[in-house]
């Protein structure tokens, strides 16, 4: 099973629930931190790094004398990244989305395979979990590439070891946070109970639902503001699956890098009952209605 | 006229409460939200709409299952593994289409059609402190950095014909696209963080961002009582950067309060954390050159 830990409005508590199932989670366990732009599962499952490669993008590099102008890859290109200007061909690699268009598209076979960087990806273990990250190159705009590399990884560590992987998803719900949620089984929703958490929990739901998986909420920092958040998933049959009370204190562990579920017998009873409830929400796996946004 | 954008990494920081309280504390002045992707602003603003546009960017391949033959040399091109036998044919998943053109271009019985693609709204609108540049991107869609462009270019429009002084902006979490987009041409980034090992991490990485495009960066450290050690640190970070820190404002749940009123905390009455603001805003001011009032010291904290 692969749960997805989402959000919509960042700093509603991703990482802190993310962190805090794997530290509860009990058999194999892939945790994986796929908001590359801003990762931060790392500063609190503490892993140890034990191998790391950088990710590169193809993108065409033209060759001179071979190529005659005749501009049937600058026509394709759909994101500018090649142009033709008179007899000059320029090549704008920061604006490939590596379709490979232009190599299928030459008729001189022009053009080679060219590199860029789109980030990092690095893996390891903390205590009983595996750990697997992306960072993306600070300058890259685009981080979907990327993530793309990320989950290919995380299907050879499933390959090969099996059990389950649960992923810290970025914030926001365009390309990159859907990127993140498109291969789980099921997608928890963390938000927070104030005006912009429940906005931005309401553009998630329709972002994901149309999906057709399982999806469960968590509300953070409960008691902090509105029961806006609580009478949507009633009409909308949303499984509430965990409440993490509002309390300065722990706020102020996880400013210290605590996890959460470690603060309290309490906190660490309702990340296990939180990872049962994932484990039946995955069982179910009922065929959702599809809802369109 | 200056164009400062607040940015901050990682989300949840506050950029957004703080963005609206220095909307309030400029009076008058145009004000973008560039979080296309969860904006928002407009919670605290209340806007009236003037001007609606729909944006479309980009296309979007579709196969009619009429003519296609079922080669599969479209999926055998896809690079986004976006085409996908479904149900006896093939078929394309809207949510993986990356809006190539290479499968529309290389199909032999030409099966595939490429609709410009419909990704969301913005809006002109007007608000008690000055007019509102924001927009709404469908949920799932993509290409915000484009609609961060469109909503700039308005903005700046709507700013030289009123003759403000000041374009304020609100940017996304992160350090891709979208937020790379909101960067170009502004005068100052103000990075809004908190004393978290995240919060740090993340100001770390929008800090090199902002190096990278050589945009001039200040600091705001966010309930800053958290933890005082890694508010410790991260002002040995601006200090050996030279990013001064504009601010160090507690954490306070009149921010909550007022967000549950649909206000900015600055129209609440005073506590630390509003006057606090407020010396913010005026060294911020200071800093895009927006002529300092008050008595707070330009470039950082006294």
């Amino acid at each position: 099973m692969i749960a997805a830990v989402a959000s919509g409005k960042g700093g509603t508590g991703k990482t802190t629930v993310t962190a805090s199932l794997a530290t509860v989670w009990g058999g194999p366990l892939v945790a994986v931190d796929l908001d590359v732009e801003e990762p931060n599962l790392h500063l609190f499952l503490r892993p140890t790094i034990e191998g790391r490669e950088k990710a590169h993008l193809t993108v065409p590099v033209v060759d001179e004398a071979r190529c005659n102008c005749c501009r049937a890859c600058a026509d394709l290109c759909q994101f500018a990244a090649i142009s033709v200007m008179g007899s000059v061909i320029l090549t704008f690699p920061e604006m490939c989305h590596g379709c490979g268009g232009c190599f299928a598209v030459c008729p001189e076979k022009a053009l080679s395979c060219g590199q860029r960087e789109l980030g990092e990806i690095s893996w390891g273990r903390s205590g009983p979990v595996d750990f697997l990250s992306g960072r993306l190159r600070v300058g890259e705009a685009m981080s979907p590439p990327l993530m793309r590399r990320v989950k290919g990884r995380l299907q050879q560590m499933l390959g090969s070891v099996g059990g389950d992987a649960i992923i810290d998803a970025p914030p926001g719900v365009s390309c990159p946070a859907v990127n993140a949620v498109l291969d789980s089984d099921v997608i928890l929703l963390v938000t927070e109970p104030t005006p912009f958490g429940f906005y931005d929990f309401r553009l998630a739901w329709q972002a994901f639902a149309p999906l057709g998986k399982p999806l469960g909420v968590v509300v953070n920092r409960a008691g902090l503001g509105h029961d806006a958040v609580y009478r949507f998933c009633r009409d909308q049959g949303l499984p509430l699956l965990a409440e993490i009370p509002y309390d300065r204190d722990i706020a102020a562990a996880y400013a210290r890098g605590r996890i959460v579920a470690d603060l309290s017998p309490e906190l660490r009873e309702t990340f296990l009952s939180l990872r049962g409830k994932i484990g039946d929400l995955a069982r179910q796996c009922r065929p959702r209605k599809a809802v369109h946004a | 006229m200056r164009e400062i954008i607040i940015l901050s990494g990682k989300g949840g920081t506050g950029k957004t409460s703080l963005t609206g309280a220095f909307a309030h504390l400029a009076g008058g002045q145009v004000i973008c939200d560039l979080d296309v992707d969860a904006p928002d602003l407009h919670l605290l603003l209340k806007p009236q709409r003037e001007r609606r546009e729909e944006f479309y960017s980009g296309h979007e391949a579709r196969i009619d299952p009429a003519q296609c033959d079922g080669c599969g040399l479209c999926a055998s091109l896809c690079q986004f593994g976006a085409i996908r036998e479904n149900g006896g044919g093939l078929a394309i998943d809207p949510l993986r289409c990356e809006g190539c053109k290479v499968c529309v271009a290389f199909c032999p019985m030409e099966a595939i059609a490429f609709p410009e693609k419909h990704c969301g709204q913005w809006y002109l609108s007007s608000t008690r402190f000055g007019p509102l540049v924001h927009a709404q991107l469908l949920p799932g869609r993509e290409n915000s950095g484009r609609l961060v462009m469109v909503l700039k270019q308005q903005a700046r429009e709507l700013a030289q014909a009123r003759g403000a002084a000041l374009l304020l902006c609100d940017g996304a979490p992160g350090i891709g696209c979208p937020v790379i987009s909101s960067l170009s041409g502004a005068h100052l980034a103000v990075a809004v963080t908190e004393p978290t090992p995240s919060g740090r991490h993340d100001l770390e990485r929008v800090a090199d961002l902002c190096g990278h495009f050589q945009i001039p960066l200040a600091v705001v450290i966010n309930k800053y009582d958290l933890n005082p050690e890694e508010t410790g640190r991260i002002a040995g970070f601006c200090r050996e950067r030279s990013y001064p820190v504009v601010g160090r404002l507690p954490h306070d749940l009149s921010v909550t309060a007022a967000m549950l009123r649909g206000l900015v905390v600055t129209e609440l009455p005073d506590t630390a954390f509003s006057l606090g603001l407020k010396r913010t805003w005026s060294r911020i001011k200071g800093l895009a050159g927006l002529g300092c009032q008050g008595n707070a010291a330009p470039g950082g904290e006294s």
